[in-house]
């Protein structure tokens, strides 16, 4: 058995191990669950009552992608012109910083009044919970680049245009990839608390609902989904990091596929 | 070959009356005092002297990523701009970008460079392709396309980077201390192979060394320079035929020529502490 084949093994143990624990400990002192439901009690929910969770979650999946998707378009192209000019720096950078120490779930009202309740307000409360991160990467990526990169391109009379094409996107992709992982996971944050606070739809409503009756178990099932998807998506963003990045880290596996 | 061979008339590089100063009326630093340089087509120079002597602040100027404070930098006879003329550059660091392989690397002047651009994406996998592996077997890099800047020795990134200053035909290219971070061997190695495209291609070369050495084995011509301000203080040629060999370095008149430039410049240090 080779290394990395062992320490994969280690890791599902030990991740395994959390859930058996828990499961124990529950036994143990007796827990009612409506407490803390056990992960056995969770798994038979979530199987039992799959038909009456499969759609709250595919919504959910839905507003949060789409939320995401929006996020990483206006948070690259912000982030870009933060990055590449010093005038957009000095207005953007104090306006976003104070945009985003607001408490989200206090703009998810204001987004009700304009759109009404559901799914817009959900995209857009995941939207604006993912650009921050995005921006401030792709804006210190930028602004990281190498200045004798950018002469290698000047002295061939590159525009900017091109300096910023073949030199500063390249070289901002690891900041861009790691900003992503952190805004696919705020994205499900954003997306459920909009779906808490004002829609009929989704796994935030379904927890919501599922708490106001006591059905525990289903809360937990409920987060049980939005931890599933959550890890997904980092797992999927995480693979394609490392086929576009993995220069960066100098991976072996890169340089020969690439 | 020698060195008299008949060639364009004009300069490539000349620089008129330029100064360049750094720093607010208060605290003015000159880089580099009223200089003027002229460079004929094809041929080599070295620039020399100490650290801080003005000879990076020449090609940057020329190379148009700084600006004169005063008078005109012309390449090609037009002044040094947006549009100037077709530049290839070598610095001290290869500055390969780390997510291109080497064959994307040297292709990336064909990318950017008139008229080379307007073709790229019908010429990249063809004709450019082919272009590039010539480039790279010519100072032994065939086969090596397909490898990463880092899976390369710090030698072989050099060559590539020497291959990426080359490869658009650039009338001027401009050396930036490209040895300097090299082994003794490694170096005598590129110097072979630096000379030999500057016989077959005869680009207009100005090197930056602190390596008197090197400039008395590469260059046609040697500018001395001294610092504080930077200036040239003595320009003179270098007689030997070409093709120069390793050997030659060793022979009487090599070691006085370089003993002399080593002279020229500790005398000029010397002024130089003397300054208040």
């Amino acid at each position: 058995m080779n290394e990395a084949a062992r320490r994969h093994i280690l890791s599902t143990v030990c991740i395994l191990g959390f859930f058996v624990i828990w499961e124990i400990l529950c036994l143990i002192f007796n827990v009612s669950d409506i407490v803390l439901p056990r992960p056995s009690e969770i798994l038979v929910t979530l199987w039992t009552r799959f038909p009456a969770i499969w759609p709250h979650a595919v919504q959910t999946l839905y507003t949060t992608l789409l939320g995401f998707a929006f996020g990483i378009a206006i948070g690259v192209l912000l982030g870009i012109l933060i990055g590449s000019s010093r005038l957009a720096y000095d207005v953007a950078y104090p306006l976003l910083v104070g945009f985003s120490s607001i408490p989200k779930v206090a703009v998810v009202p204001i987004f009700v009044l304009w759109f009404g309740a559901g799914t817009v307000p959900a995209v857009l409360t995941a939207m604006i919970m993912c650009i921050f991160p995005i921006v401030v990467n792709v804006a210190t990526g930028l602004a990281a680049t190498e200045p004798e990169l950018q002469d290698v391109m000047r002295t061939l009379r590159a525009t900017k245009w091109e300096i910023l094409w073949n030199i500063g996107l390249p070289r901002t992709m690891p900041y861009f990839f790691a900003s992503l992982k952190v805004a696919a996971t705020l994205a499900f944050v954003g997306a459920v608390i909009s779906e808490t606070v004002a829609s009929n739809r989704g796994i935030g409503n379904l927890m919501m609902i599922a708490s106001s009756s006591f059905d525990v178990p289903l809360v937990f099932a409920g987060l049980f989904i939005l931890a599933i998807l959550g890890v997904a998506l980092y797992a999927g963003f995480s693979l394609i990091e490392g086929r576009v990045t993995g220069w960066a880290v100098r991976s072996e596996n890169f340089a020969g596929g690439g | 070959m020698a060195e008299s061979l008949s060639l364009p008339a004009g300069n490539v590089i000349e620089l008129e009356k330029v100064r360049v100063t750094f720093g607010g009326p208060k605290n003015q630093v000159t880089a580099l005092a009223e200089t003027s340089l002229r460079v004929a087509h094809g041929e080599f120079v070295a620039l020399v002297g100490p650290s801080g002597c003005g000879k990076s602040t020449i090609l940057k100027l020329v190379a148009g990523t700084l600006a004169a404070t005063e008078g005109h930098v012309f390449v090609a006879g037009r002044e040094v701009d947006a549009e100037s003329a077709r530049i290839g550059m070598a610095f001290q660091n290869p500055t390969l970008l780390p997510w291109l392989n080497v064959r994307d690397n040297v292709m990336m002047p064909l990318k950017i460079v008139p008229p080379f651009k307007k073709e790229f994406s019908r010429k990249r996998r063809g004709e450019y392709r082919d272009r590039v592996e010539a480039s790279l077997a010519r100072v032994g890099l065939g086969g090596f396309g397909d490898k990463f800047p880092w899976q390369l020795s710090g030698g072989m990134q050099q060559r590539a980077s020497l291959c990426r200053a080359l490869i658009h035909d650039p009338t001027l290219l401009l050396l930036d201390e490209p040895f300097g971070a090299l082994d003794q061997f490694t170096r005598e190695e590129l110097w072979e192979i630096m000379q030999q495209l500057w016989i077959d291609k005869r680009p207009t070369v100005l090197l930056v060394t602190h390596d008197l050495k090197e400039a008395a084995y590469l260059a046609s011509r040697i500018c001395v320079m001294q610092a504080r301000p930077g200036r040239i203080v003595d320009d003179g040629v270098v007689p030997f035929a070409r093709p120069r060999t390793i050997d030659l370095s060793f022979a009487p008149e090599f070691v006085s020529l370089t003993q002399r430039l080593r002279e020229r410049i500790v005398a000029a240090r010397a002024v130089q502490e003397a300054a208040p």
